[in-house]
């Protein structure tokens, strides 16, 4: 039984989002699509999550931030960029403060494209995230197992 | 049992031999030895009395030249009391020092007392007499090393340490003679002479709050006095005798009330609490000897011995119904402290009140939770004073908000502080248990009252202690780094206090079973154990889980690898735990505090309505009593 | 030996117990809100991967805190189920807690420093009223062993009917349930992040939580002491009464919103005075 796909915590981080792809991950708590039943939580707390999802292009002030967030969360991790800001920068890629999209500054594992990206989208993403996360686990449990 | 003239004499030549050294050094030396010759003398005191079979002993019938002594002793009192309230423009303490010693002149030239013993050797007078010579005479070797400190940082005060250390002496003798005296007017001598040496105390500084907080001390306690006379005196006329086994077994309501009164006053309860906590502004050592070990152990000591004759009366309604009172309002208002001298103050305050609320019912199982009581608090509360005085002389500070992350920056003091603090509240230490049997017992006695009191109590006096715990174990590196400058006589007397403490916890079961249950045998002629062996030996048990389950743990947690990362702060740290990014971009420092709920625990707030509240308890008790309604 | 036994039974079967409850609280949860919810099983999926995560901490003594929560709930579950002192193991439930705000505060973190001063707060709210309830079990049985609770011939709640609407009234903080949920919280986007827990992570954060089961069960054990007697049918009664008071948190959970630290604190005072209070002058009339 693989363990993480069963219950994967999501931390939630906006980079320099419109807000509309933030508004469609809030939407995939709701009674509709309710990603609880996957045992996914969104919890705000990067000790406690397993994926990272981040919405919108980095800029300089959210660059440092993002890289804390993800040094804060414990191994295995994934990384999920949701909306085309996020994966490449978008429209707003030649602005002046944006670095570009989330793999400019840390390593992006599955890219959920759209604007803004449709709940159906955000689910089948993290999905996608979560088989990753057994692939990753048994990486880290084997590598683990090497050190001691 | 000529021991017993040696060992009030010792400390008192003593202290008149250290208000005559100037140098620093000879004073150390001297005080190291006068501690330890009490210390040596009162075991002494213990094992000869023990090889003469344990028994209750009786001496002194003839004294009148000591009579004569104390009265020339009293008026020299009375006449210092009038010099400084003239000196300092008080009124009222010269008035109350007068009238009680007149009365009491009158009484000694006129009632008609039959030769009677003055003095007598028993367990809980030994018992006394060892907590005041072992803690009173490590705190009196402590105030060697701080007040060099206190000296040091302080250079706007005076030094007057001859003067100081005299006067912690001269305490040791006469809290020697109040518990070991039989003869109430013997022992209001010696009240007498303590209330007159905190007075002296507190002032010691000369500063205006200080001489302020002195007079508020002593008008108080000669309040108390004044109600110990009118006792004596009632005793004397009416019973014929001021023995005070005598008194007891007479047990008529106003005498006993009085001596109450007087117990009460001496040992800070509401509505005389404000001395107790006006009393801080003197150096730590003082307060220490003030609180823990001596002084308001007096007055708790003078209502144990009254226990029995209050069991069911209505004065001990009024004495459990104070001390309950006093209970759960002190450790309300300790709640809104952030000094730290303050919250153990206010901590003293509300643990005495638990203990008079014991006394006040005055069934065996309440007196053994009270003596049991007083023994933990003396060595605990006495060890956390020093560790708070001595951070303080560290620190520059004794705000529990400057304390946090001790346990990095000066951890010897904060583990001593943790074991002081652990033992005033946690599960298996010795305060929680006689807690848990005063609890019983209350109900027992059916007091709805007292039950309510004791459950909201405990929870606040649970809420102060932890807030101040978690701020001692903060993981926080402070920005500049502080040197321990404890001197080594301080470490000396706080390590010997914590070995205590763990020992006290550790032989509990003996503690109580070949210390406090034969007191009970001689207080009130039987005694059956309180807490069976059982329960005793699995707190035992619950005391080396409590050691061994964080240390066994320890090991566990060290063995598993373990990445460190900064703290979670919104991804905005700014390189280490101390700093983060404001909303202007800029470096912010972090800065976390406690819980203080000032505006609805305040002392503004609670203070003014809890005295009128038991001053209205006492007023009408008195005024049932002397309206013969009982 | 039947207490060995049912120590034995608390120590394995409590945690079980405690996340199954949960699971069902989660789904019960998600079905008032009109979704599907979790699986049953959830709470032991979460377990598994919280244990095989990486340990990342804040500093080194957080896992040595956490551990002896566990242990003195452990403890004072044990000392329940093995029918000792009521009172006893109440003091040691609280030592337990102290140990969790220590691990909270360790961290010298704004969220984990708020939420341990919440938790602070919420001691100070719970703590009279049981007190209270165990004088009350003193009274109307005569002794404050559990076993001696459980053998009497009427069930306690026959003399304390007060004290156990106060207790299912407080119990809501130890359950950790909506209106008082104010030190930890279980959902997303709020002003206090994680609150105590939010430094803990993998392995540390699984073992709060199977502490948070054993304390639940502890809570539970409580409630049953309320109805036990000395009848064989007074046991289903019991466990069937744990449920609903269970599944009356649930809804409470889902029908309130968070309250103030003052809401908390004066609420439930004055519970404990009401309920608790006046219970216990009537049960010290009638003896």
């Amino acid at each position: 039984m693989a363990k993480v796909s069963k219950s994967p915590w999501l931390l939630h981080y906006d980079a320099s989002s419109c807000n509309g792809c933030d508004i469609e991950v809030l939407d995939c708590l709701t009674p509709k699509y309710d990603i609880e039943r996957f045992g996914i939580i969104n919890t705000g707390d990067p000790f406690q999550a397993d994926i990272l999802l981040i919405t919108g292009g980095i800029n300089s002030q959210t660059e440092p931030v993002v890289r804390q967030l993800y040094s804060q969360m414990p191994d295995p991790k994934v990384v999920v960029a949701v909306g085309i800001c996020a994966c490449t920068g978008g429209v707003f890629k030649e602005c002046y403060n944006i670095k570009g999209g989330v793999d400019t500054v840390i390593p992006v594992d599955i890219y959920v494209p759209g604007c803004a990206a449709r709940p159906e989208a955000i689910i089948d993403g993290v999905v996608k995230a979560v088989q990753l996360l057994d692939k990753k686990r048994e990486e880290f449990l084997s590598q683990k197992h090497g050190k001691n | 049992m000529g021991l017993i003239p040696v060992l009030i004499g010792v400390p008192a030549v003593i202290a008149v031999l250290l208000s005559l050294i100037r140098s620093e050094k000879v004073r150390g030396i001297v005080v190291y030895a006068g501690a330890g010759g009490v210390m040596v003398l009162t075991l002494g005191l213990l094992f000869s009395w023990i090889q003469n079979g344990c028994e209750v002993q009786s001496l002194y019938v003839n004294t009148e030249l000591v009579d004569h002594l104390m009265m020339i002793g009293e008026a020299f009192l009375m006449c210092l009391i009038v010099f400084l309230s003239i000196k300092h423009r008080k009124i009222l303490p010269a008035i109350l020092s007068v009238a009680q010693t007149g009365l009491l002149f009158y009484v000694e030239l006129t009632a008609d007392l039959p030769e009677a013993e003055h003095m007598t050797v028993d367990r809980l007078a030994l018992l006394m007499c060892v907590i005041i010579a072992f803690v009173g005479g490590f705190i009196c070797i402590y105030a060697v090393g701080y007040m060099k400190g206190y000296h040091h940082h302080h250079k706007e005060f005076k030094d007057r340490q001859p003067f100081f250390f005299s006067m912690l002496f001269l305490f040791l003798a006469a809290m020697f003679g109040l518990v070991l005296s039989l003869n109430l007017i013997w022992m209001y001598f010696f009240w007498e002479i303590t209330s007159v040496i905190s007075f002296l105390l507190i002032g010691y500084t000369r500063t205006e709050e200080a001489v302020h907080n002195s007079f508020a001390a002593l008008w108080m306690n000669l309040l108390g006095g004044l109600g110990f006379a009118v006792g004596i005196g009632l005793a004397a006329f009416q019973l014929h005798s001021v023995q005070l086994t005598a008194v007891v077994e007479w047990g008529a309501p106003l005498p006993l009330a009085c001596l109450c009164l007087a117990g009460l006053t001496k040992s800070a309860q509401l509505p005389f609490s404000s001395w107790l906590l006006g009393a801080m502004v003197a150096p730590t050592p003082s307060s220490a000897l003030l609180h823990s070990a001596t002084m308001v152990k007096a007055g708790v000591y003078l209502l144990i011995r009254l226990a029995p004759a209050m069991n069911g009366t209505i004065v001990g309604l009024m004495v459990s119904l104070i001390g309950g009172f006093t209970f759960i309002a002190a450790s309300m208002m300790a709640i809104a402290q952030n000094d730290g001298k303050k919250v153990l103050a206010f901590s003293t305050v509300s643990n005495l009140g638990l203990i008079v609320a014991c006394a006040g019912i005055g069934v065996e199982e309440t007196v053994w939770g009270a003596v049991l009581l007083m023994i933990f608090h003396s060595v605990s509360k006495s060890m956390l004073f020093q560790s708070v005085g001595a951070t303080e002389n560290c620190l520059g500070s004794r705000d529990i908000e400057d304390m946090h992350g001790m346990l990095l920056r000066l951890p010897k003091l904060t583990y001593i502080m943790g074991i002081g603090i652990a033992g005033m509240y946690l599960a298996p230490f010795g305060m929680l248990i006689s807690k848990w049997v005063a609890l019983r017992a209350f109900v027992d006695s059916e007091n709805v009252l007292l039950v309510i009191f004791i459950a909201f109590g405990s929870a606040t006096t649970m809420f102060y202690w932890t807030k101040w715990l978690s701020k001692l174990i903060s993981q926080h590196h402070a920005r500049e780094n502080v040197t321990d400058v404890t001197r080594r006589d301080e470490y000396l007397s706080m390590f010997i206090h914590a070995g205590c403490m763990l020992l006290l916890c550790l032989l509990f079961p003996f503690l109580s079973t070949g210390v406090v249950d034969p007191i009970m045998l001689e207080l009130f002629g039987f005694a059956h154990s309180v807490l069976s062996m059982d329960v005793l030996n699995t707190m035992v048990i619950m005391l080396v889980s409590v050691v061994i389950v964080p240390l066994s743990m320890f090991f566990v947690s060290k063995a598993a690898h373990k990445q460190l990362v900064p703290i979670y702060m919104s991804g905005v740290n700014e390189g280490d735990n101390r700093y983060f990014v404001n909303s202007f971009g800029e470096p912010e420092h972090l800065y976390l505090s406690n819980w203080y709920l000032r505006y609805q625990f305040g002392m503004r707030r609670l203070m003014r309505p809890s005295i009128y509240c038991s001053a209205g308890i006492l007023i009408v008790i008195f005024c049932l009593i002397l309206g013969g309604a009982v | 030996m039947m207490q060995a036994l049912s120590v034995i039974g608390y120590l394995v079967l409590a945690p079980l117990a405690g996340g199954l409850l949960d699971g069902l609280d989660r789904i019960i949860s998600a079905r008032m809100q009109r979704r599907k919810g979790p699986p049953l099983l959830q709470p032991f999926y979460d377990l598994g991967k919280l244990f095989s995560k990486q340990m990342i901490a804040v500093n080194n003594v957080q896992m040595l805190l956490n551990l002896s929560y566990l242990v003195f709930l452990a403890i004072a579950g044990s000392m329940l189920f093995a029918g000792k002192d009521i009172l006893m193991c109440l003091f040691i439930l609280s030592t337990a807690d102290m140990f969790l705000i220590m691990a909270a505060s360790s961290d010298s973190s704004p969220y984990a420093n708020l939420g341990a001063g919440r938790e602070m707060i919420q001691m100070m709210a719970y703590e009279p009223l049981t007190l209270l309830v165990a004088v009350g079990f003193y009274l109307s049985t005569g002794s404050f062993q559990v076993s001696d609770i459980m053998a009497s011939p009427v069930s306690a709640v026959m003399y304390m009917p007060g004290m156990l609407l106060g207790f299912m009234f407080t119990a809501a903080i130890k359950f950790r349930k909506s209106p008082f949920d104010l030190s930890t919280s279980h959902h997303a986007h709020q002003e206090m992040v994680k609150g105590l827990t939010t430094e803990m992570s993998g392995p540390t954060l699984a073992i709060m939580n199977i502490a948070e089961y054993y304390e639940m069960i502890l809570i539970l054990g409580i409630f049953c002491l309320f109805i036990l007697n000395e009848n064989w049918w007074s046991w289903p009664l019991a466990i069937g009464v744990c449920l609903l008071t269970y599944f009356l948190e649930i809804l409470w959970d889902n029908a309130c919103a968070r309250l103030k630290w003052k809401t908390l604190l004066y609420s439930c005072w004055f519970v404990t005075l009401l309920f608790g209070g006046v219970n216990l002058l009537i049960l010290m009339l009638l003896k």
